[in-house]
């Protein structure tokens, strides 16, 4: 055994990429319960691959076959109904993951120097998974895939001069229809998961260049021992693998609930009007889109300008892309800011929170103008905090981590 | 190889040349594929004009037919929502239908080439969706003030019974009218400008 691994290594160093990566990767020993997420992220990753591939074997991306596809697969293909269910939540809990992480970053200032390029590459595999959510709903082809794809892509129709020819070449036609319909099944397939891949890779090379950020928001670099490795450190593997598998365990639990007793989550997860087949010429009585996007098309509805809705909510991602630079703060946990951090971040996530309950409803006045001052705290957020940030009163920041032993 | 540690200025030029067209070939070669994204000639010639027979209307409805996968809708009117539409309305952002979102026949009070026919394309110049036929006023539902007309359930858009759109609502302008003409006292086509325009 110890012939044949030296008989590898000579040709492909594994045992090196092992060690370096993980037995002998030394990540801070501080690490909580949102530092689950990361690895959890991965994971459904994977299980959206898997299960994806397996539905692509039944699945027709044709607009005459495709909902009956989508039904024959829940009715007549053995266990289909499992894998579509388990693609379908998770695509869901992708997103509740992804946000978590987010804002693990934001609590602990994850982004900052030296990891503003980690965030980007952070931000861009967001700004991907959104793409790819959207073209994986169209897929199905009942009422709200078709609507809801209507809706975003004239999004783009906004556009002055070049919008209306944008929106056709996106479609592939002067409606969504076949044409679309195909072009999304090879985009949510193959290119993008493709992209999701390097991205993905990047981002983890990008950590494991600068090592994980900590509760403490310290850098474990500063002190090592003799042999060059960090006191606060300790070996990824089998430490924090044990950790990961531990919540891993607890999030299949859950995870395995919804997809069992709950897979629609009350039409949440899949909404109720896409059990019925696309029909270009009837609207349902409420578009909305499923519930990871409602807090940025609450944004697009709190504008009343087309494409002054559009530039608002695209500024609304973009925004999170020049975190790094907004916030001038030189101590980056929360742990160590001043109150008016916390209660900033405090209000951003209510915001944000909030924007996604008045996304998921219909338009009323008074829902229009509680989105407007939500809009108003999310874009604030980042205009104040640009601004307080480089005079904050921040604690003492200690040189090591703090662990209650 | 020779002395010189640098390149020559010719193996310089000849690189950057190298590097300049074939560059400009790989911008070029995007091309073909950008281009399958557009509407195939297919999809082009699908969007070609409809014939419709409104000879089964009665007065006050309406009747949705597809044009490019659109709805399109003919709107019979009673001489009630005739009157209605010559009223003045300052609820309305653009009642002269200034802006170009019709074609130049139908630009007038009445949205259309006969008072008695209104011929729209049913798609929210908001975000695309498919407004709601509501011609009955003081509706519980769109509050006392409300005249009939169209509201747009996605984000909330009224416009009134020629398709006109209310001041301070998403959409940005007025239903738009298609190209139509008539054949005959029971005939339309949609999607074509007639001859003597």
């Amino acid at each position: 055994m110890n012939k044949l691994m030296a008989w590898i290594d000579e040709r492909l160093p594994v045992s090196n990429f092992v060690k370096n990566h993980l037995s002998q990767y030394y990540a801070p020993k501080n690490f909580n319960f949102f530092y689950y997420f990361g690895a959890l992220a991965i994971f459904v990753f994977i299980l959206q691959i898997v299960t994806g591939i397996f539905l692509t074997i039944h699945y027709k991306p044709d607009a005459v076959q495709a909902f009956a596809s989508v039904e024959y697969i829940m009715r007549d293909v053995e266990w289909g109904w499992l894998i579509r269910y388990m693609h379908s939540t998770g695509a869901s809990f992708f997103f509740i993951i992804i946000y978590l992480h987010m804002f693990r970053a934001m609590m602990y200032g994850s982004y900052k120097n030296p990891r503003e390029l980690l965030w980007i590459f952070g931000m861009l595999i967001f700004v991907l998974l959104m793409a790819e959510a959207f073209m994986g709903y169209l897929l199905p082809w009942g009422q709200m895939s078709y609507w809801g794809a209507q809706v975003i892509i004239s999004l783009f129709g906004a556009i002055p001069f070049i919008g209306e020819s944008l929106a056709t070449w996106i479609r592939g036609d002067y409606v969504i229809s076949d044409a679309t319909l195909n072009r999304f099944f090879a985009f949510h397939v193959i290119a993008i998961p493709l992209l999701l891949f390097a991205l993905i890779y990047l981002h983890l090379a990008a950590l494991h260049t600068t090592g994980s950020n900590n509760p403490d928001g310290i850098e474990i670099k500063n002190y090592k021992d003799e042999n060059g490795i960090p006191l606060d450190g300790i070996p990824f593997h089998p430490y924090y693998t044990v950790k990961d598998v531990f919540g891993l365990s607890f999030f299949l639990i859950i995870f395995a609930f919804i997809v069992f007793f709950l897979p629609e989550l009350g039409g949440y997860f899949l909404e109720k009007d896409n059990f019925v087949p696309a029909n270009p010429l009837k609207t349902p009585e409420h578009i909305v889109p499923v519930w990871y996007f409602t807090p940025f098309y609450a944004i697009l509805r709190a504008i009343p300008d087309k494409f002054g809705g559009v530039l608002v909510m695209g500024l609304a991602i973009f925004v999170l892309f020049l975190l790094p630079w907004i916030d001038r703060c030189p101590v980056k946990s929360m742990r160590y800011r001043s109150r008016v951090y916390k209660i900033l971040l405090t209000l951003f996530a209510i915001s944000f929170i909030g924007l996604g309950y008045i996304g998921m409803n219909p338009v009323t006045p008074i829902l229009t103008w509680v989105g407007r001052l939500f809009t108003l705290i999310y874009f604030g957020f980042f205009i104040v905090l640009y601004f307080i940030s480089p005079k904050e009163k921040t604690k003492n920041v200690p040189d090591r981590v703090t662990m209650h032993e | 190889m020779t002395e010189s540690k640098k390149p020559s200025n010719r193996r310089k030029f000849l690189t950057n040349l190298t590097q300049v067209l074939g560059g400009v070939g790989g911008v070029f070669s995007l091309i073909p594929f950008l281009k399958t994204m557009s509407p195939s000639a297919r999809a082009r010639s699908a969007g070609a004009p409809i014939e419709i027979d409104i000879s089964n209307l009665p007065p006050g409805s309406y009747k949705v037919v597809e044009w490019r996968g659109k709805p399109v809708w003919i709107i019979r009117r009673t001489q009630n929502m005739i009157d209605k539409t010559l009223e003045e309305d300052n609820q309305l952002s653009d009642p002269k239908s200034l802006e170009e979102h019709q074609p130049n026949y139908t630009k007038n009070k009445f949205r259309s080439i006969k008072p008695e026919y209104l011929v729209l394309l049913g798609v929210c110049t908001h975000l695309g969706c498919s407004p709601l036929y509501k011609p009955n006023a003081k509706s519980k539902e769109l509050g006392l003030d409300w005249k009939g007309g169209f509201f747009c359930p996605c984000h909330g858009s009224k416009f009134d019974l020629s398709g006109r759109v209310h001041k301070g609502m998403p959409a940005p302008y007025n239903l738009e009218v298609p190209p139509y003409y008539f054949v005959s006292e029971t005939k339309i086509i949609v999607g074509e400008n007639g001859e003597n325009v």
